[in-house]
């Protein structure tokens, strides 16, 4: 029920917080807040219970919620979870906290619909990281499309209906061929066992011709890797990120992509053996690729939030080259790396909207000079610029080493090719600090430097990457579950 | 024709003779309210009585099973809606109002009919009955110009289509020798000489002039100006009632006579029709300013998505058509309930401009059309999601990969003009902007409607188990 409760409180505390701003804006920040708060309560909890869990991978999920939902379909209400969802879920909801905060002077027009949207966007991710019915999880999936539409078309920046729209079509027509996938896989679990179910552990091992499972699987792969995004189905990114108001960004780059990462390892791969391991060659060419085309192309962005967005491209390309390597390792980097990318990046992107909060741009070529009267914010931008660059001692680094580590045992070349891609990141990430905050003060700003709440909120981040840089085992132990089960998936 | 037989038929007497007493009633005193409450009590009682009547077949033209009662709940209830909304809308203008509602259940009743119909004389009947009350419907504000265009517009086309599939019916009776549904399908199971040399041009005709009222590519030239020149609550009732009455007769027919699986021309036939009215509509829809307009064209679309799981046929397919066409009741009327609440005495808000910011002002409007437009589009949470799933779902059991691709696509380019509404909705109204002048509050009784249709909207979309039990009870007697 507990699983339940954490999707429940999230759409009530929406629905209340919108229904409040009428009379006060800031009582509904304070309630959104709140409720993402008890359920990163609730989910701290779950992971305290668990975490003693044996190594030995039984499958068995550590909460559920089992309901039948339209009976006529076999579609069941069925929420699971297991250390792979938990920390993701508590990821998503620890990146909520960040967003209320981040929009906490930012968003000053209509506060509660705001805060509608960014509850039930985090509701909806949560669905799908926990959704077992497939069904269940394209609902999720697309339901967290629609209050996210709005935040960027709404609370964006300059070009925010462009970016809104685009956003939208890929995702929706990436997820419309995902649910032909799902309707096909359907159709041909019941031809194999005359059942109908939407059920994932059912429809794990349903026998199929390898000709139907590429094609089944591809649909599969086309909704993931938009959302990843993998090169070339990147597009929609760079704009989305760019233009989407603080809140929306920290949730694109930290936890919508992940979706798409989770999906590839949850199901892409598990439920067609066979065709994810034919399809390997070219899923790990296609984000090598993505990796040095995101760094190159964050190398030469001029406008920071723009660079910030090319950053995710290049990292989500060791995440997924990190799945298709097959291996115990590798998948652990690939997940260390979603976690960690998503707390960095984040505040990256919480940092880029504190300077457009202050300055109102993002052009690096009106920065320069920033130390001079930000100390404290440059200095934080520093560290979260060492860390998506990979520095040892950060968690980026644990993540993207085991990648590499886990495909050089794969893949010689793919994995000499990929760390180029580090050295790539070192470019950009020093070429951000410094344009922007080295250097003479040429424009001669003066600006307020980082508020309390800011500090506070881009401290815990700081404390949370060192953490996960100097003793990731717990995250370890909670992943291991699914990495060690993992190999054995592809045979 | 015994008493049983005429207690069966209480739901089409009901409806008759609430508008006669409408009629009788602004015969002694005008009064519009009067007028209205005469009609929805005679539509409440029709609906209630969908319940209670038992099953059979009346005579050989019309058949009171599940199917025909199930769709005569839906009109009834869509018709009892566009009352509601119109009531405010015509109490604006100060002309005469009663007529309105004479018509508009002389409509509903011949939209009865045609679910019912099982044979080509009451199918002709019903259409008929239909079609001639719509004349008067979409020309009433007769004191503006573009309703009187689009009422001659669609008299001399409805007219036409008409003809066509008046000549259809001649040539299948002319080669089969009967006009009941049944006896043509025996008919085309044995009759060893069949001659298609009639069959089939009497077949495409019929389908012509079925093509023209669901205003099908390429029988739907007549939809954007009809739909931009009728009042608002008639273009709702043109948009759902009228086409979802000819669906019904369509579903009823194709799957008792068995044409469209035998006879491979007339499934090629249905998938073209079927895809070119996906691409036109939503390539078209892109083009305009209109919302009405727009509405029209995607209305054409989904007249295709619909095709797509008529073609499909079987259980599967004949259950996707009805849940969708349920859907799409829900958010045509939605979607034109807010293009009426809005319409001013002079003119229809059907500009684009005219929902600039409209969220800013009149948050609960704009939001019931943003979820009718998402459902539209089919987005979860909505009627419309699974509507298009159960399509999409019907497509794959049957392998039909081609045609749940190209709606995939089309239903894609549709966002496209959805999302542009919507973003209209929600744009922030520059300074000076008329937008700022806050909209009076009217029309509480279409508030109602429009919450009530919301409310439905999102309970099909997230708990459709019930409406998914009716469905299989209704097409029980069909297939």
């Amino acid at each position: 029920m507990i699983l339940l409760w954490l999707i429940v409180v999230l759409l009530a505390g929406g629905i209340l917080a919108w229904l409040v701003a009428r009379w006060n804006a800031l009582a509904s920040r304070w309630i959104s807040l709140a409720a993402v708060c008890i359920d990163f309560v609730l989910v701290l909890t779950l992971w305290g219970r668990n975490s003693n869990i044996s190594l030995a991978g039984t499958n068995d999920w550590f909460e559920q919620v089992d309901w039948s939902w339209i009976p006529q379909f076999g579609i069941q209400f069925h929420l699971a979870m297991d250390g792979l969802s938990l920390l993701l879920v508590l990821l998503t909801l620890f990146l909520g906290i960040v967003s209320v905060l981040a929009s906490w002077t930012e968003i000053t027009t209509g506060v509660g619909f705001f805060h509608f949207n960014l509850l039930w966007i985090l509701a909806g991710i949560i669905g799908v990281f926990l959704a077992v019915d497939l069904f269940l999880f394209y609902f999720a999936w697309e339901l967290m499309l629609v209050p996210m539409y709005f935040l960027i078309a709404i609370w964006g920046h300059e070009r925010r209906v462009y970016a809104a729209t685009k956003f939208f079509l890929f995702t929706q027509l990436s997820g419309l061929l995902m649910l032909i996938a799902i309707l096909a896989l359907y159709f041909a679990h019941h031809r194999a066992t005359g059942i109908y179910t939407f059920e994932y552990t059912e429809l794990l091992g349903t026998p199929l011709d390898p000709h139907t499972a590429m094609w089944i699987m591809l649909g599969f792969f086309i909704a993931f890797a938009v959302k990843l995004p993998m090169v070339p189905l990147h597009t929609w990114l760079a704009d989305a990120h760019t233009e989407a108001p603080t809140a929306g960004s920290v949730i694109l780059a930290g936890l919508l992509l992940k979706t798409g990462a989770y999906g590839l390892i949850r199901f892409a791969v598990p439920l067609f053996p066979g065709a994810a391991r034919a399809f390997a060659p070219v899923a790990m060419t296609l984000a090598v690729i993505g990796i040095l085309y995101g760094a190159i192309l964050a190398f030469a962005q001029t406008d920071l939030k723009r660079l910030v967005a090319y950053t995710s491209i290049s990292h989500l390309g060791f995440v997924l080259l990190g799945i298709y390597a097959a291996n115990t390792i590798a998948l652990q980097g690939a997940l260390m790396t979603m976690i960690c990318h998503g707390i960095s990046t984040g505040a990256l992107f919480v940092v880029a909207g504190a300077l457009q909060d202050r300055m109102h741009t993002r052009e690096m070529g009106a920065m320069g000079g920033l130390w001079d009267t930000v100390p404290r914010l440059s200095g934080v931008a520093l560290f979260f610029a060492l860390a998506s660059l990979g520095l040892p001692g950060l968690g980026d680094f644990i993540g993207e080493f085991l990648v590499l580590l886990g495909t050089y045992r794969v893949n010689v070349v793919m994995a000499a090719v990929a760390a180029a891609g580090v050295l790539a990141a070192t470019f950009y990430a020093l070429r951000l600090v410094q344009q922007a905050f080295q250097g003479p003060n040429t424009h001669n700003w003066q600006l307020p430097d980082l508020a309390i709440r800011e500090g506070l909120m881009l401290g815990v981040m700081i404390a949370l990457l060192l953490w996960l840089g100097l003793y990731p085992q717990p995250v370890f132990h909670m992943f291991a579950q699914a990495a060690n089960q993992f190999p054995a998936l592809w045979r | 024709m015994t008493a049983t037989d005429v207690l069966a038929l209480l739901p089409l007497v009901l409806v008759a003779a609430t508008s006669v007493v409408v009629m009788l009633a602004a015969a002694v005193r005008r009064n519009h309210a009067v007028a209205l409450g005469i009609t929805l009590a005679g539509l409440a009682a029709a609906f209630c009585s969908v319940f209670f009547v038992h099953p059979r077949q009346v005579t050989a033209l019309l058949s009171m099973d599940s199917y025909a009662l199930f769709f005569m709940g839906l009109i009834v209830a869509a018709s009892f809606a566009v009352a509601l909304l119109a009531y405010a809308y015509l109490e604006q203008r100060k002309g005469n109002d009663e007529e309105f509602y004479i018509l508009l259940l002389v409509a509903t009743l011949g939209g009865m009919v045609l679910s019912a119909s099982t044979h080509f004389a009451s199918f002709f009947l019903g259409l008929e009955i239909l079609s001639v009350a719509l004349y008067a419907l979409i020309a009433y504000l007769h004191e503006r110009p573009r309703p009187v265009e689009a009422g001659i517009k669609y008299l001399v086309l409805a007219a036409a289509s008409a003809a066509f599939l008046l000549f259809g019916i001649a040539l299948i009776y002319a080669d089969l020798g009967t006009m009941d549904f049944a006896r043509i399908a025996q008919l085309l199971a044995t009759k060893a000489d069949l001659n298609p040399t009639l069959l089939l041009p009497g077949v495409a005709l019929i389908v012509t002039g079925i093509g023209f009222k669901l205003a099908l590519v390429p029988f739907h030239m007549w939809t954007p100006d009809v739909y931009e020149g009728a009042p608002a609550p008639v273009t709702a009732f043109v948009a759902t009632v009228s086409k979802g009455a000819m669906f019904a007769l369509l579903l009823r027919y194709f799957n008792q006579s068995g044409f469209n699986h035998g006879f491979a021309p007339v499934v090629l036939m249905f998938s073209i029709i079927a895809v070119a009215s996906m691409f036109s509509g939503n390539l078209l829809a892109l083009l305009q300013n209109n919302v009405k307009r727009i509405l029209a064209y995607s209305s054409i679309a989904h007249m295709g998505y619909l095709l797509v799981a008529f073609q499909i046929g079987g259980p599967m397919g004949a259950s996707a058509v009805i849940f969708y066409l349920v859907a799409y009741f829900v958010m045509t009327l939605g979607a034109f309930g807010v293009v009426t609440v809005l319409s001013e005495r002079e003119r229809d808000a059907d500009l684009l401009e005219d929902y600039r910011g409209l969220f800013w002002r009149r948050p609960a409007l704009a939001l019931v059309f943003t979820a009718m437009l998402l459902s539209l589009a089919g987005i979860p949470l909505t009627a419309g999601f699974l509507g298009k799933f159960y399509i999409i779902a019907a497509g794959a059991s049957v392998g039909a990969w081609t045609l749940i691709l190209i709606l995939v696509i089309t239903s894609a380019i549709g966002l496209f003009y959805y999302l542009r509404i919507v973003v209209t909705l929600f744009a922030q109204p520059a300074a000076g902007d008329r937008a700022h002048e806050p909209i009076p509050h009217r029309a509480p009784a279409a508030i109602l409607v429009l919450a009530a249709l919301t409310v439905i909207l999102v309970w099909l979309g997230v708990y459709p188990a019930p409406l998914l039990v009716a469905i299989r009870a209704a097409i029980s007697s069909i297939v």
